[in-house]
């Protein structure tokens, strides 16, 4: 390891430092704002040590890691989310967690922010499949957090028992692959295909296949969505963000990173598959979402169609296609944190407000919070004026730019679906209030900076949707 | 720049109104009221201002600015004189909708008057966009605050209503959508040059087949817009449901972007479809003109009623448009703000009327023009324009329409010309069933006060002054109308040129009127040589 090393991968050694400090910190004093700021602070620190870095060069660590503007892009969008994720977190053990022993919950939490990390930046199967773990193991975790809350044991173990059963495929593929060649490295699968016999080549495609599974998996796009709504219920708000932003979106860069590198582009029977998922997705999704009466799992369906639609992006590839696929996912980040951060803001008694009728009449307990709401529900149904309608632009500008006429008009025609529920959503808030809950909540200061955070993401996302330039430019920077 | 101030305005006053609605009910009304009155003020010293003359292709005002320059995409609004008649009607009808809420509106008023500033800012950019981004962007940004409108503020059946509304306008705006993407790609990979600039993609060159299924999405999108008879059956929910500023609106301004639609973006941009396409709209229009007016002639509720009188009268709009001659061009966009004020008027009464009697049965009413003199008197008027009673503006525009179309197609024009007995039948049942015969109930209610009488005056005035006058707006719209008839039937002849080198020289320049005639002559002697 030379000093670029240590260097460009400061920040995850920031985090894991961090994490390892603040588990020290734990054993001499046990204290939760102590351990929130602890960690606030390292998030904070790794996400300067991100900005921080060169992104000019791209810097190879053996055959590893590659660090580049790329994965720097993704490390700075993960290190953002998880900021969120810990503020809305606090709130959340705050407020709906009896038990003491609320601190270990910070370090999975940043041990899970370091898998992620890791995994954007991975080139190399051991290292994606290390990071992964590293990911998933601290998530069943979390999941599980709220121990005395049966539904969310339930979730943790659904979500072992599923994520265990995708990683054996994701391994069992990975083997097939080094099997025909003895590579494990992602740009090595670019050239060595065009001399294979038929044999090999078939089982280099069923490789790659079982692969998908796994990475369908964390992506939660159909057939692999089962879990997807009970683990969403399951887990706590600030949980449930995560799983929406730093897992999902560590998959994505993956994914664009191996299919780019590996040139995976090449098989159109993988690329057939993709487009099947990426309808499937797009259609079950939104339809499945319709007949759903808690909030979380109405989330969690449009969660599913929301990567049906990415997979557009990823399916046109070329040179526009990961540029889309990275201009949504940054907006669906921005706009899926707001959402689970407003969950967690407004649940006022110990149980979180996931019920539909829990919102009813909020445009006149809590005009801020609803407004907020209803741009963060627009902009995921993609509505002008919103960030959320930029990224469906995007994505359709690469879409029928590589000619995907179908995915296109699916995505036209799911999204129709889709405006369905979330405008459901938002004409339930403005109906006038039953005066069933009572609007009386003391302002504490947690809530205050949740509702910061909130005030931020409800302008970031109608900036982008008026302005979206910069961010246009800086995700076309990225090669 | 004075065109992007039109939509700040409305915008602005929206937000202030929301504000300001939450300590006070007038308030946001008063801004309101002050926004669509500034816009109107504008929109009028444009219209007085401008040089009629230099119509040919000049704008009256624009704006350019880059917005997007990753993708070419700009904020490029303007301004020609159909637009401008389009802005006045818009600024007009603004002014009404919100005094006829002033009272209707109890509940949420901050709010209602947001959702009312933000669809006429959505409208007004309809109107003025010259960017295909951004006239999507407009296009949809008018719809979500109309959708609340209804669904909020609405009758009783309004979610299923406003539902219904925002799925088929949604759905059929996605499909324009994606023929835009379609247009923006083709002219890209043509010229190398990727932008959403209406006058630039003008010129798009591309396979007929193609250009036929990109025409399809944007006629998708106008023609729900229009209710066009297969694509009708959102609008009497919808006008049924919403409140009155809402119906008004809906009628007064929504229907009348689809016709803006139709003429702006798809002649111009695929002539040699639109000729394809134009025998089926064509039999569309009369369809709708006589299935409208037939089921006007059923209804029993009287908004359901007023509505159908909208699908009827846009099929005229669509058999004009497709005629492709200045006369009947001139025909649709006198109909498009003659139908404007008559169905928007009568959207007034009747919301007055159910405001007062709490029921939009016909056949609870009767014999009230004892109780309601002056709405009775309003009611005439307006029903007898609705009819096309001469001396009224729809009488000017419907006999254009027809005189236009006449040479288009015979048979087409001759079976739409029924639809005058049709709409008397209609009209003069639900003036008969509503302010005539025998008294049904003993209703107790008020007249029209002065701030109803003062909107229904100015709108009785504007429509006689269009039906003696009419010269006064053709003449604004006049240039722009040539303009894009010349563009069809110019691509068109130069086609049949090109396939036939014998055919005769075409005097591009002349009046359009007799360009199709000779078009119509360069098809026999084709077939002769043939």
């Amino acid at each position: 390891m030379s000093i670029p090393d240590i260097m460009s991968l400061l920040p995850m050694e920031i985090l894991a430092g961090g994490m390892l400090f603040t588990m020290l910190l734990i054993a001499v004093k046990r204290n939760h704002v102590l351990a929130f700021t602890c960690t606030l602070i390292v998030v904070a620190a790794s996400l300067i040590s991100v900005l921080s870095i060169k992104r000019n060069t791209p810097h190879a660590i053996g055959e590893l890691v590659l660090i580049d503007h790329f994965g720097l892009f993704y490390q700075a969008l993960i290190l953002l989310a998880t900021f969120a994720v810990v503020l809305f977190s606090y709130i959340s053990l705050r407020n709906f967690f009896p038990e003491r022993r609320k601190e270990e919950y910070y370090l999975l939490l940043m041990l899970a922010t370091l898998g992620s990390a890791m995994m954007v930046v991975s080139t190399h199967f051991v290292s994606f499949f290390v990071s992964l773990e590293i990911l998933s193991v601290s998530l069943y975790s979390l999941i599980g957090y709220y121990r005395e809350r049966t539904i969310a044991i339930e979730a943790g173990l659904k979500y072992l028992i599923l994520a265990a059963m995708s990683s054996a495929f994701l391994l069992f593929g990975m083997g097939l692959i080094y099997s025909v060649e003895g590579k494990l490295t992602f740009h090595a699968l670019a050239t060595i295909t065009p001399t294979l016999s038929p044999a090999s080549l078939m089982m280099m495609v069923a490789g790659i296949g079982m692969m998908m599974t796994g990475i369908g998996f964390k992506l939660a796009v159909v057939p692999f969505h089962m879990w997807t709504p009970d683990v969403y219920q399951g887990a706590s708000s600030p949980i449930t963000a995560f799983i929406a932003t730093v897992s999902k979106g560590g998959m994505v860069a993956v994914l664009l990173r191996f299919f780019m590198m590996a040139d995976l582009y090449r098989f159109e029977k993988i690329m057939l598959a993709f487009t099947l998922i990426a309808i499937l997705s797009m259609l079950i999704g939104n339809l499945l979402a319709l007949m759903q009466s808690n909030v979380k799992r109405i989330l969690a369906y449009s969660s599913i169609a929301h990567f049906g639609y990415l997979l557009i992006a990823f399916v046109a590839g070329g040179e526009v296609g990961p540029q889309a696929a990275t201009f949504y996912l940054t907006v669906y980040i921005i706009t899926i944190l707001g959402a689970f951060g407003l969950i967690t803001i407004i649940s006022q008694s110990d149980a979180e407000a996931t019920s539909i009728e829990e919102y009813q009449g909020l445009f006149w307990r809590k005009p801020f919070l609803a407004a907020v709401f209803t741009v963060i529900l627009l902009s995921l149904a993609g509505i002008p004026l919103t960030a959320g309608f930029m990224g469906k632009y995007f994505l359709l500008t690469a879409g029928v730019g590589k000619s995907k006429w179908l995915l296109a008009f699916t995505l036209v025609i799911s999204s129709v679906i889709g405006l369905y529920y979330y405008l459901r959503l938002i004409v339930i808030m403005m109906k006038q209030d039953q005066d069933t809950i009572s609007s009386a909540k003391v302002f504490k200061f947690s809530s205050v900076v949740g509702i910061l955070a909130l005030t931020v993401i409800g302008v970031l996302i109608l900036w982008l949707g008026v302005n979206p330039g910069w961010l246009i430019s800086m995700v076309n920077s990225l090669p | 720049m004075i065109l992007v101030w039109l939509v700040i305005i409305l915008m602005g006053s929206g937000l202030l109104g929301w504000i300001a609605g939450r300590w006070n009910n007038t308030l946001p009304r008063m801004i309101s009221l002050a926004g669509t009155l500034g816009q109107l003020v504008i929109v009028a010293s444009l219209w007085l201002g401008h040089d009629q003359n230099t119509g040919w292709g000049a704008w009256i005002t624009s704006y350019t600015c880059p917005w997007i320059p990753a993708f070419g995409i700009q904020i490029k609004l303007a301004a020609d004189g159909l637009s401008l008649l389009m802005l006045l009607l818009t600024s007009f009808l603004g002014v009404l909708s919100v005094l006829v809420s002033w009272k209707e509106i109890k509940t949420k008023v901050g709010f209602f008057h947001f959702n009312l500033m933000f669809t006429l800012a959505g409208i007004t950019g309809v109107f003025v966009s010259f960017d295909l981004f951004l006239f999507y962007f407009s296009w949809e940004v008018m719809l979500i605050p109309m959708y609340f409108l209804i669904s909020l503020w609405g009758y009783e059946n309004r979610t299923y209503a406003a539902n219904k509304f925002f799925l088929f306008t949604q759905a059929s705006g996605l499909l324009m959508f994606l023929s835009i993407l379609g247009l923006y790609f083709i002219h890209g990979r043509n010229t190398g040059v990727f932008t959403f600039d209406y006058e630039q993609l003008l010129g798009t060159t591309m396979v007929p087949q193609m250009a036929f299924i990109l025409m399809l999405g944007f006629v998708a999108a106008f023609i729900v817009k229009l209710s066009t008879v297969p694509f009708h059956s959102w609008l009497p929910d919808a006008h049924t449901q919403a409140p009155t500023a809402g119906s008004v609106i809906l009628a007064g301004l929504l229907l009348k972007t689809g016709a803006y639609g139709l003429i702006r973006f798809v002649l111009p941009f695929f002539p040699e479809a639109s000729h394809q396409f134009a025998p089926l709209a064509m039999l569309l229009g009369v369809i709708s003109i006589l299935y409208g007016a037939k089921l006007a002639f059923a209804q029993t509720d009287l908004k359901r009623l007023v509505a159908y009188i909208s699908v009827s009268h846009m099929g005229f709009i669509l058999l004009g448009i497709y005629a492709f001659n200045e006369m009947a061009m001139q025909g649709v966009v006198m109909q498009m703000i003659a139908h404007s004020l008559s169905t928007g008027a009568l959207f007034i009464i009747v919301g007055a009327l159910h405001d007062r009697i709490h029921t939009r049965d016909i056949d609870q009413m009767g014999g009230l023009w004892t109780s309601v003199p002056r709405m009775g008197a309003m009611g005439l008027i307006f029903i007898m324009a609705s009819l096309g009673l001469p001396g009224l503006g729809n009488f000017i525009a419907e006999i254009l329409i027809l005189t236009g179309s006449f040479p288009a197609h015979k048979v087409l024009t001759i079976i739409a010309t029924t639809g005058f007995v049709a709409s008397t039948l209609y009209a003069l049942r639900m003036l008969q069933k509503v302010f005539y015969g025998n008294e049904r109930k003993q209703w107790k209610m008020s007249d029209f006060g002065f701030r109803e009488m003062g909107v229904m005056i100015s709108l009785t005035v504007v429509t006689i002054w269009l039906g003696l006058f009419p010269t006064s707006v053709l003449q604004v719209s006049k240039a722009s109308v040539q303009k894009i008839i010349e563009k069809v039937n110019d691509t068109r002849a130069k086609e049949s040129e090109a396939g036939q080198t014998a055919a005769k020289k075409i005097d591009t320049r002349s009046i359009p009127l007799t360009t199709l005639r000779k078009n119509e002559n360069l098809k026999i002697e084709l077939q002769n040589q043939n």
